[in-house]
């Protein structure tokens, strides 16, 4: 959302507790805000949770906001701590160990495949299966790197605007999303060098 | 990649070096690295392109299903706002 021209809302406007305004201000920035709960969440109903629970959070405190971020930076922050929330709170169990697995701290990040699969075409790439793949990818990271990559990668955030969303400093989301990327190469290397051996089976 | 020992700090600057952010210096390290190293190639390769696919799918449109706005508008006291959209 960040690479688009931002809708023209009236913090003024919002702040006196204008309604029209809310609404509009819903409608501009539900989408992402939906499509980023459903990628780090999978899941429908908590997605919904999610957006409801955030917008009902921005209208609560939209008079603390301080205008350091941008406006919709500030959401992505309210919903990315709505969804870390749920995550935990759906994990009552979590042990110790999990927790570390978590913080992936100490994790060696040496590439292990090497796999030349960039010459697969893009609508094989791209296909409804891959789609499919690429979402579960994104699931089996790390909550820590999974929010930072969607931020960054998915939704566009610059590093500086992921780093204000998640309250982490540059250095933290640079080296949080590195990691993200090399564990999606790594998943989609066994997937795209399965596929690149089913066509070499076929030619 | 694992068998070389330099390998291992270029791969910190990788993020940097596939987002066009990396300072020229390294950037040329990189390169000149990459032309003896067929396996950092191939991640570099393979990493760039990895970014490049999940751009594309995120270039999809954002859509609320129509329910789910209605719920929302509803959870917000906004309701009388749904029926111009709808």
């Amino acid at each position: 959302m960040s690479d688009k021209k931002p809708p023209d809302i009236s913090l003024e406007a919002l702040r006196d507790g204008n309604r029209d305004e809310f609404a509009r201000l819903v409608d501009a920035y539900s989408g992402a805000i939906y499509r980023l709960a459903m990628k780090v969440l999978g899941d429908d109903q908590d997605a919904e949770d999610v957006l409801q629970n955030t917008f009902l959070n921005a209208f609560k405190h939209i008079s603390g906001f301080e205008e350091r971020a941008s406006l919709s930076t500030w959401l992505y922050r309210i919903a990315a701590n709505e969804a870390l929330m749920l995550i935990r709170k759906r994990r009552p169990e979590t042990t110790l160990t999990d927790t570390a697995t978590e913080d992936d701290e100490g994790k060696d990040y040496s590439p292990v495949q090497f796999v030349d699969w960039c010459c697969l075409p893009e609508d094989e790439l791209l296909s409804t299966e891959s789609k499919r793949y690429l979402d579960k990818a994104i699931h089996r990271l790390p909550e820590k790197l999974r929010i930072v990559f969607i931020l960054r990668d998915l939704e566009g955030l610059s590093i500086e605007e992921t780093s204000q969303a998640l309250e982490l400093s540059q250095t933290a989301v640079k080296t949080r999303l590195l990691r993200a990327r090399l564990n999606l190469r790594e998943q989609l290397s066994s997937y795209y060098g399965e596929r690149l051996q089913d066509r070499s089976k076929v030619k | 990649m694992t068998a070389h020992h330099e390998c291992k700090p270029l791969l910190e600057s990788l993020s940097d070096y596939v987002d066009g952010t990396l300072d020229e210096a390294l950037c040329t390290e990189i390169q000149r690295h990459m032309a003896d190293c067929q396996d950092c190639r191939i991640v570099v390769d393979t990493l760039r392109k990895t970014v490049h696919i999940y751009h594309a799918t995120a270039e999809e449109p954002e859509a609320v299903p129509a329910n789910v706005r209605a719920r929302l508008f509803r959870s917000l006291n906004l309701e009388d706002y749904l029926k111009p959209q709808e």
